[in-house]
């Protein structure tokens, strides 16, 4: 029985944490419509911060609470909201997500800059080592207990702010019609304002709390948002009330997972479930929401980057592969490796083109998908085109899975049901033993085509340019034909695609899996070229990082994605190189995709500008200037054929595309 | 003859490439009342939305009171004393009666003298003020609107399509209140589609299409040519 | 039997009732106008009709079957196209594309790598608007986007076509010519349903017409009858005739108020 109430006791401290972060998400959600992934890194950096102030620097307790929680915070919170988040609400889902992973990225930076990983820190609790006894063996630590009761004043300070005060409910009114709120001669921007400092400063304060207990680390606390999302989807990310029952169902279920885990069945495989609870109680309330509405109205197309006809796309790709050629031979073979590693990230970018660039859907597992074509091909050992087929067909299947459960919801959603599917996959499936376990590698052999054994780090890095073009190809006519028009139709008006009477959730499911498919084939890919590859490889952050590299080199064009893929495998190159500034890297990538995420073309997009660039602004100034330069001149080309719309390629092509459609399905 | 308490002159103003008001003057002397009237997408809305500082037009000047107000943003004319009603119900519906009239207050009346003259011109706001108000029925909402104008005690007071999707007998009473508004020496600007309902209320009456205004004069003039130029001409 | 029959059909948003109780059926291989003031329920009876919003209460019956259940894209499938007078063409496809996709949808998954030949062209050609065929949809004008609708909508060969606004957006002659196209589309089988706010239009065009206000049918007839009746002038001017209000006028007497508000509600609580 006391074991019990112990456990009780431990869930409800967490239940009460989870709360304070939740509440706070709700807050900044439901008065600006831009969901902060950044939550949990939020509370992270605020940890941080509140250790540094109070045991780094030795400032008093209470004078570093007030620092943190009454001026840091809130004045964060209002950056956030002014300056990176602004106008998102009303902007598309995809957007607004892009950016605020760009803030998770750089908040993940800052704390690396500052508070590098060699110092050993530990956060005290609050009046560390005094506790409450409860009967005669159960001790409440004050820590706890005022975690507890702090939740229960936020809630009532909330109410009070929300129902009692006139600036509480304009928050409330400006979710329904800001403009309305200020034909009143209220101003919106002010009340988003003070939402954002409140909400940043319940983040903060939950990081604060619960720091002590799970540790002052950068990923484990930024995580914390699943948890918060989690519980604040109970209420549909509007209802607080129901929020605060989510929190506290949840931190009790952990606990006792946590307590009871070694009475289940097959209780081994499950040591990862107390961890995952959050994303197991997310799937589940995703699958029971009602359907979404198709959105009527408001609708305006994308200035997409151009699509290449299929000749001019072969052409680059023999070009790239040309270059890879002859720039791979006297390549060391740790150089060769990194070649390899961006063609990987090459290839998965590519699945983000397909499924957010031309598709709308944001997905933030792809690197999960890329782990399950890893084991995949690891496990099947058929190291051929066979194999390699299996293992494109069983990611896809998973792909699907995971699609499946949320067909019915919005952009949103799906994006926190992949955020959560990569945590379940990364705390409970790739720790099992058929798996990574913890630390292990999964061995891989080289892949074979039609009995040619690709042995040299070389020939293999070759043959992985050769399926990066082939999948770049692929794409590109994708894209050119008919499923391609119908994946921006449907980006464009869903409204207008069902009455033109298109089965969308079916075609979702599929670009969800034909997406999944190509970062399963990158994943067993780099499993080959590795030889050995763990869980590490596969984390959720890595396809954070990628939907930023995709976003700020261009999430819409193959070129975006070479690019990306490039500038992804240096990165931690460059932090290894310059350790000082490894931190400032990912605040500087952070940033860009903030700045950049709102034209979803990204700098790919700005290159192929270029040549037309100069031909229109600098050679007329130069030849301004310099008349001789004149006779060497011509006319700008009148066809820029990369603008001109692009009719469908030729037959084989479109068949390729097709029997990939039906392997997707 | 004093300063006219809204003065348009030449607005152009656009959504996209979409030209909807090319020219449109007006004017409305201190104290009166004017109805606009026209066809749908003659682009009355849109009239209003640049003069309550919603949108911005591409040329052309507004005085409010003789004053220069373009570029004004929607919230600092509210406080100024613009009250503007716009189109569709034009209160907080997951708001309670009483806290949509706390909101009231943000145009610089207090609190307080908001909720009296609500409720003493609307004694069926205080049976309902703990109720959300996108459960009341949709004249019920128009009520609620109205408290606004009448609260806020505005120099200028735009209403754009009171009627949309009332029953007519509610319909009248609201413009009864709007008449009661005008007697108190408010100016008002009404668009309706209804031409009969708001020539009762008003001093004159000017009627747009295409973007411009193409006919002012007294309500009786204008009440005579209403009926050709919305139920369309040679009958 | 009418090809559509809007059955006692209510829809309501919180406390505000859109539709109410609207029946009304539309005849094979006629046109229709379905006319009304403005937030008298007509394009969310039509969203009723494709299945974009679920009714509160009533059903929809379409060609003798209720399609209640069915969604969006089934009803599609049955033959009901339509336009939005909020402009729902794809703003990043071009023209041309906007209608191969709604042909390439139609054919379905084994039907959409063939040829589509010339029907894209023909389409356009139909609706006149073929010289915009290269151009992006999100950069025509309003007019020239509702003929891309409509010629969208045709792709899939609809049997009941719902037409919301056509003619907004176009000037004297392109609508008189757009008339024209619709009376030439009713000769070949469309039944046309068209809510329209040019009267000229609809007198010109429409065999029947059914008078939408505040969510209920108040009357219907042909243009002629609906010309003379005297409960639509109402409907369209305003309700009073009394002329101006007496300036030292009743007092707001608030049990008046009362009583018909309510009458009104429950009315839409019935």
């Amino acid at each position: 029985m006391s074991t019990f109430i112990s456990y009780t006791l431990e869930g409800l401290f967490t239940g009460a944490a989870y709360a304070i972060a939740a509440s706070g998400l709700v807050l900044t959600y439901s008065t600006t419509r831009v969901f902060n992934i950044a939550h949990g890194a939020v509370g992270m950096v605020f940890g941080f911060l509140y250790w540094d102030f109070s045991v780094k620097q030795g400032l008093p307790v209470w004078f570093s609470l007030i620092l943190v929680l009454l001026v840091v915070a809130p004045l964060l919170g209002v950056f956030f909201q002014r300056v990176l988040t602004r106008g998102l609400g009303s902007a598309p889902i995809g957007v607004s997500l892009v950016v605020t992973v760009g803030m998770l990225v750089a908040l993940i930076g800052v704390a690396q800059q500052i508070w590098s990983t060699e110092d050993a820190r530990v956060l005290p609790e609050f009046f560390v080592g005094k506790s409450i006894s409860i009967g005669d063996d159960i001790n409440l630590s004050y820590h706890r207990a005022i975690t507890i009761v702090l939740s229960g004043i936020v809630a009532a300070g909330l109410y009070v702010l929300l129902t009692r005060t006139r600036v509480g409910t304009a928050m409330r009114a400006s979710v329904d019609n800001p403009d309305l709120l200020e034909l009143y001669g209220g101003k919106p921007k002010t009340v988003a304002a003070l939402s954002w400092a409140v909400g940043t400063s319940l983040g903060a304060l939950s990081g604060i709390l619960l720091a002590p207990i799970v540790g002052l680390e950068y990923f484990g606390l930024t995580l914390l948002v699943i948890s918060a999302y989690a519980a604040a989807m109970l209420g549909k990310l509007t209802s607080l009330p129901l929020t605060y029952v989510g929190a506290l169902l949840l931190g009790l279920a952990s606990s006792y997972l946590v307590g009871y885990l070694q009475y289940l069945p097959g209780d081994k495989y499950l040591t990862g479930l107390p961890a995952v609870v959050p994303a197991l109680f997310l799937a589940l309330i995703l699958v029971l929401l009602p359907q979404a509405p198709l959105r009527i109205g408001q609708v305006k197309g994308l200035v997409a980057a151009p699509v290449p006809s299929l000749t001019k796309s072969l052409g680059w790709g023999a070009g790239l592969l040309v270059v890879v050629f002859v720039a791979s031979s006297g390549m060391s073979n740790a150089n060769l490796l990194l070649v390899g590693t961006a063609a990987t990230y090459g290839i998965v970018m590519l699945s983000l083109v397909l499924l957010t660039g031309y598709g709308g859907v944001v997905s933030l597992a792809q690197f999960t998908f890329a782990g399950v074509g890893a084991i995949a091909y690891c496990k099947i050992d058929q190291p051929n085109l066979f194999g390699l087929l299996l293992v494109v067909l069983i990611s896809a299947g998973v792909g699907a899975l995971v699609a499946f459960p949320v067909l019915r919801l919005t952009g949103l959603y799906l994006a926190l049901a992949t955020l959560a599917f990569a945590q379940l996959m990364e705390k409970l499936i790739f720790v099992q033993p058929f798996a990574f376990e913890f630390a292990n590698l999964l061995q891989a052999k080289r892949l074979s085509i039609l009995g040619y054994q690709f042995n040299t780090n070389r020939q293999y890095v070759v043959m992985m340019a050769v399926f990066f073009v082939l999948v770049a190809v692929l794409v590109l006519a994708l894209r050119r034909g008919p499923l391609g028009r119908i994946l921006i139709a449907m980006r464009d008006s869903q409204a207008a695609c069902g009455t033109l009477g298109l089965d969308q959730r079916w075609f979702r499911v599929a670009l969800f899996a034909g997406s999944a498919g190509i970062a399963g084939l990158g994943g067993a890919l780099f499993a080959g070229l590795r030889q050995a590859v763990g869980s590490a490889d596969f984390i959720y952050f890595q396809s954070l990082l990628l939907l930023l590299f995709a976003v700020i080199w261009g999430v819409t064009s193959v070129t975006g994605a070479l690019l990306g893929g490039v500038f992804m495998m240096y990165l931690p190159e460059a932090q290894a190189t310059y350790p000082d500034v490894a931190g400032l890297l990912f605040v500087l990538i952070g940033i860009g995709a903030v700045v950049i995420g709102r034209d979803p073309n990204g700098l790919a997009n700005k290159l192929f500008g270029f040549p037309r660039w100069i031909q229109t602004t600098v050679y007329p100034f130069l030849a301004g200037r310099y008349p001789g330069l004149a006779l060497k001149s011509r006319e700008p080309r009148a066809a820029e054929d990369e603008d001109e719309p692009i009719a469908p390629g030729p037959v084989e092509t479109n068949q390729e595309v097709d029997s990939d459609a039906v392997a997707a399905r | 003859m004093s300063v006219p308490i809204l003065d348009v002159i030449d607005i152009h103003a656009a959504y996209g490439r979409i030209e909807v008001l090319r020219g449109v003057n007006l004017t409305i002397p201190k104290g009166s009342v004017l109805a606009l009237l026209g066809p749908n997408g003659a682009g009355k809305s849109t009239l209003l939305k640049v003069i309550s500082g919603q949108m911005e037009q591409t040329s052309g000047d507004i005085h409010l009171a003789g004053v220069h107000v373009t570029g004004a943003k929607p919230d600092d004319l509210a406080r100024a004393g613009l009250t503007t009603i716009p189109e569709g119900r034009s209160v907080f519906p997951n708001l309670t009666v009483e806290e949509n009239l706390l909101l009231m207050s943000y145009a610089g009346v207090a609190a307080d003298k908001v909720f009296d003259t609500a409720y003493s011109y609307f004694p069926r706001l205080h049976e309902r003020r703990y109720q959300l108000a996108g459960t009341m029925s949709g004249g019920e909402q128009q009520m609620l609107a109205m408290a606004r104008a009448l609260s806020s005690d505005p120099a200028l007071l735009l209403l754009d399509e009171l009627s949309m999707g009332l029953a007519p007998l509610i319909v009248d009473d609201l413009y009864e209140t709007v008449g009661r508004i005008a007697q108190s020496g408010v100016s008002i600007l009404v668009v309706e589609q209804f031409a009969r309902t708001a020539l009762r209320v008003s001093d004159y009456a000017a009627v747009m299409t295409g973007g411009r205004v193409v006919a002012t004069g007294e309500p009786d003039e204008i009440g005579e040519i209403m009926a050709d130029v919305i139920l369309g001409g040679a009958a | 039997m009418p090809l559509l029959h809007v059955d006692d059909v209510v829809v309501q948003f919180g406390g505000v009732t859109a539709v109410n109780h609207a029946n009304f059926q539309v005849e094979a291989g006629t046109i229709t106008g379905l006319i009304g003031p403005n937030g008298a329920g007509k394009t969310t009876t039509f969203n009723v009709v494709t299945g974009l919003q679920t009714p509160t209460s009533g059903r929809v019956m379409f060609d003798g079957k209720n399609i209640n259940r069915l969604p969006v894209n089934r009803r599609s499938k049955r033959g009901i196209g339509r336009t939005f007078q909020r402009l729902e063409a794809f703003g990043s496809l071009t023209v041309a594309d906007n209608v191969r996709v709604a042909l390439d949808i139609k054919r379905g998954l084994r039907g959409m790598f063939a040829s589509t030949g010339n029907q894209v062209h023909d389409l356009l050609e139909l609706v006149g608007i073929s010289s915009y065929a290269g151009d992006r949809a999100d950069s025509i004008p309003t007019g020239t986007a509702r003929l891309l609708e409509l010629a969208r909508a045709l792709a899939c060969e609809p049997r009941l076509l719902l037409l919301d606004e056509p003619s907004s957006g176009l000037d004297e002659s392109e609508t008189e010519d757009f008339g024209r196209l619709l009376q030439k589309l009713a000769g070949e089988g469309v039944t046309i349903l068209m809510v329209e706010h040019d009267m000229d239009l609809v007198m010109s065009v429409c065999n029947e017409i059914h008078v939408l206000d505040f969510g209920s049918i108040i009357a219907y007839g042909t243009p002629a009858e609906i010309r003379e009746n005297p409960v639509v002038q109402k409907a369209y001017l305003g309700y009073s005739d009394e002329g101006p209000v007496d300036p030292d006028g009743p007092t707001n007497d608030s049990n008046h108020d009362t009583a018909v508000l309510d009458a009104v509600t429950e009315g839409a609580a019935q």
